[in-house]
């Protein structure tokens, strides 16, 4: 979908990405990182031509882009940056319709595109459309140069830092949307960022760069496992183990857990106690209420009389969250266990630490076959 | 905030309304200005009435003005684009010599080509003016912040979209400042034109110097004072219109 053919641009006798290939398929997510300077948004900034390349060629689909006009080009291809850049004299709606409008569309369809975008990013249409840039958050802002980017369903999608200006907490929040959002869409996204995290939980490739040149370019689980060179292995940091777990999601692990009713009676409790030593106390509707020891069980005892109560929100994970989630909640709450709730704490299943161990050790086993590319 | 909006307009219109019937109140002028110079003979000065020099003056100011605004705008605009950055210095440099320039020379100067009359005055104003405004526009244009110019040009608007859409809707205000700011500049100044025969309200206060009349100056001097008063209220409910959007965001 995106081709870089030998792509290089230099400023003066600096030489700012140098002699630089690489291929993105339709519908992955690459990530340039690297350390300030290493060339990584200015090689996002020639893909859609903020930036000219001194020499070398760039494909988008099968069109070089150089023999595009550049606003032809630029309309096609979903611009998200840092410091997000909406319009202070446009309302949320007018910001969000700013290429629609370039590209000549009715106003109904932007008007319907609108809500349709607001509600994908997680942002209620009613309370938004009509809001001013300066009434929103950093968070919420961002959200916003999201759906301006993807509004008129460009096929790429070029982000550089789009999360870097937010706090911590929002910025999780902001990838985790962006990885559920990527999941819907399957765009062709190039993301520029320098945190290693954020690199290794979102990216099917990372394109690792330092002085303008290429380190590696593989999935993270091979960066991570094998990195090319002394500068990537520094660079990805001695917790490659605990990364790893980033980049698998609850869901990929769980299991089905031990439950009884609350108001079960103590035979089926004998039942469940046959299996496990631990069970789960669930509604009839299936929520979350507590857990019970089916050892400890005096004979004759109701669940609902006998279990543990649970702070559900606080005890439990998504099916969505990453296992490195999982795993810290489990070390916080001092369990070997950890339930997995869906948003109305409908239990899911559980992940326990073995599981977690199995994954974290799994890279250290199998070599992969894929060439990495090293220069130096 | 709309309705605060039009009180203002209100006000303005009211103001204008209530300066026109006064400047035309001839009798008004001659019972005021003799009740503060009882010993002078004569206090408004018979070569036209009051409301004819008033007129006479806004038409000055009138033109000037808008060939200043007409030119300074488009100038500023220019320098601060990537074909006409490397003339930024110079054109700053010489608006600034043109408002340091006393504007009493520049009719000296210009009165050899272009004559007595209208059009030297009109010239000299203009010059004169033209500082606040190419200033403003430049700083205005160059206010806009760059994460935004980055994201018009990065999702694809040309040039002239991202001028007409996204600098000039931002730069309005302090755009309009600047021509605030000429403009009172203008109306004041406007009273030289009076040295080489153009009339205005510049003729009651030089005629009122040449013969000791400070009746007659004073005929000039309030009514031009007012005037200048009249155009910033009235510029500044523009500007307060082309800013509603973002005030009513904040």
């Amino acid at each position: 979908m995106i081709r870089l053919e030998d792509v290089t641009r230099r400023y003066g006798d600096k030489t700012a990405v140098d002699s630089l290939s690489l291929e993105v398929a339709e519908g992955e997510v690459c990530v340039l990182i690297g350390p300030s300077g290493c060339g990584k948004t200015t090689t996002l900034r020639m893909i859609n031509r903020l930036i000219e390349p001194t020499s070398g060629h760039i494909f988008v689909g099968d069109r070089d882009i150089l023999s595009m006009p550049a606003e032809e080009l630029r309309r096609g291809l979903g611009y998200v940056i840092q410091s997000i850049g909406l319009f202070p004299h446009l309302d949320v709606a007018a910001n969000i319709c700013v290429v629609p409008r370039l590209l000549g569309w009715e106003k109904q369809r932007m008007a319907e595109r609108v809500d349709e975008l607001l509600a994908l990013v997680g942002l209620d249409p009613a309370a938004y459309r009509h809001k001013y840039p300066r009434q929103l958050s950093g968070g919420e802002a961002q959200r916003v140069g999201v759906a301006r980017a993807l509004a008129a369903d460009p096929p790429v999608l070029l982000m550089d830092e789009p999360f870097g200006a937010v706090d911590p907490l929002n910025r999780e929040r902001l990838q985790a949307e962006f990885a559920r959002i990527q999941r819907e869409l399957k765009k062709t996204v190039i993301f520029v960022t320098h945190d290693i995290d954020e690199a290794i939980r979102l990216a099917d490739k990372v394109a690792i760069m330092r002085d303008g040149k290429l380190q590696q370019f593989n999935t993270p689980e091979e960066v991570l496992n094998h990195p090319a060179n002394k500068f990537v292995h520094d660079f990805v940091g001695a917790d490659r183990a605990l990364k790893r777990l980033v980049r698998v999601r609850v869901a990929d692990v769980m299991r089905s857990p031990v439950t009884v009713l609350a108001d079960a009676d103590p035979i089926s409790l004998q039942e469940a106690a046959g299996r496990r030593r631990f069970a789960y106390v669930v509604q009839p509707d299936g929520r979350l209420l507590g857990w019970l020891d089916t050892r400890s069980l005096a004979e004759g005892t109701r669940p609902a009389a006998a279990m543990t109560q649970m702070d559900v929100a606080e005890a439990s994970v998504r099916p969505d969250d990453s296992l490195r989630d999982a795993l810290s909640r489990m070390l916080g709450l001092g369990f070997r266990s950890i339930a997995v709730t869906d948003k109305n704490d409908v239990l899911l299943g559980e992940v326990t630490f073995a599981a977690v161990e199995d994954v974290m050790t799994e890279g250290d086993e199998h070599v992969s076959n894929q060439p990495t590319e090293a220069p130096e | 905030m709309k309705e605060r909006r039009s009180i203002g307009v209100a006000t303005v219109v009211v103001a204008a309304l209530a300066f026109s019937w006064l400047v035309s109140a001839q009798g008004l002028w001659q019972s005021f200005l003799r009740a503060l110079f009882p010993a002078q003979p004569v206090v408004l000065m018979p070569r036209d009435t009051l409301a004819a020099f008033v007129l006479q003056h806004l038409a000055l100011v009138g033109i000037s003005s808008a060939l200043t605004i007409a030119v300074g705008i488009p100038l500023g605009i220019f320098v601060t684009r990537r074909s006409g950055r490397e003339f930024r210095g110079l054109v700053v440099a010489a608006t600034d010599l043109g408002q340091t320039f006393p504007p009493v020379a520049v009719l000296a100067l210009a009165m050899p080509v272009l004559g007595f009359g209208f059009w030297p005055t009109v010239m000299a104003l203009f010059i004169y003016g033209m500082f606040p405004v190419v200033s403003g526009a430049i700083s205005g244009i160059e206010s806009v912040p760059k994460a935004v110019l980055e994201a018009a040009e990065g999702m694809g608007m040309s040039p002239w979209q991202v001028l007409l859409r996204v600098e000039l809707p931002l730069a309005a205000r302090v755009i309009l400042s600047g021509v605030r700011t000429s403009v009172a500049i203008n109306i004041g100044t406007a009273t030289v034109g009076a040295a080489i025969g153009t009339g205005g309200l510049g003729v009651p206060i030089i005629g009122g110097l040449a013969v000791q009349n400070m009746a007659y100056v004073l005929e000039g001097a309030i009514p031009a004072a007012l005037l200048a008063v009249l155009a910033d209220a009235a510029l500044a409910q523009v500007e307060a219109a082309v800013t509603v959007q973002e005030a009513a965001a904040g």
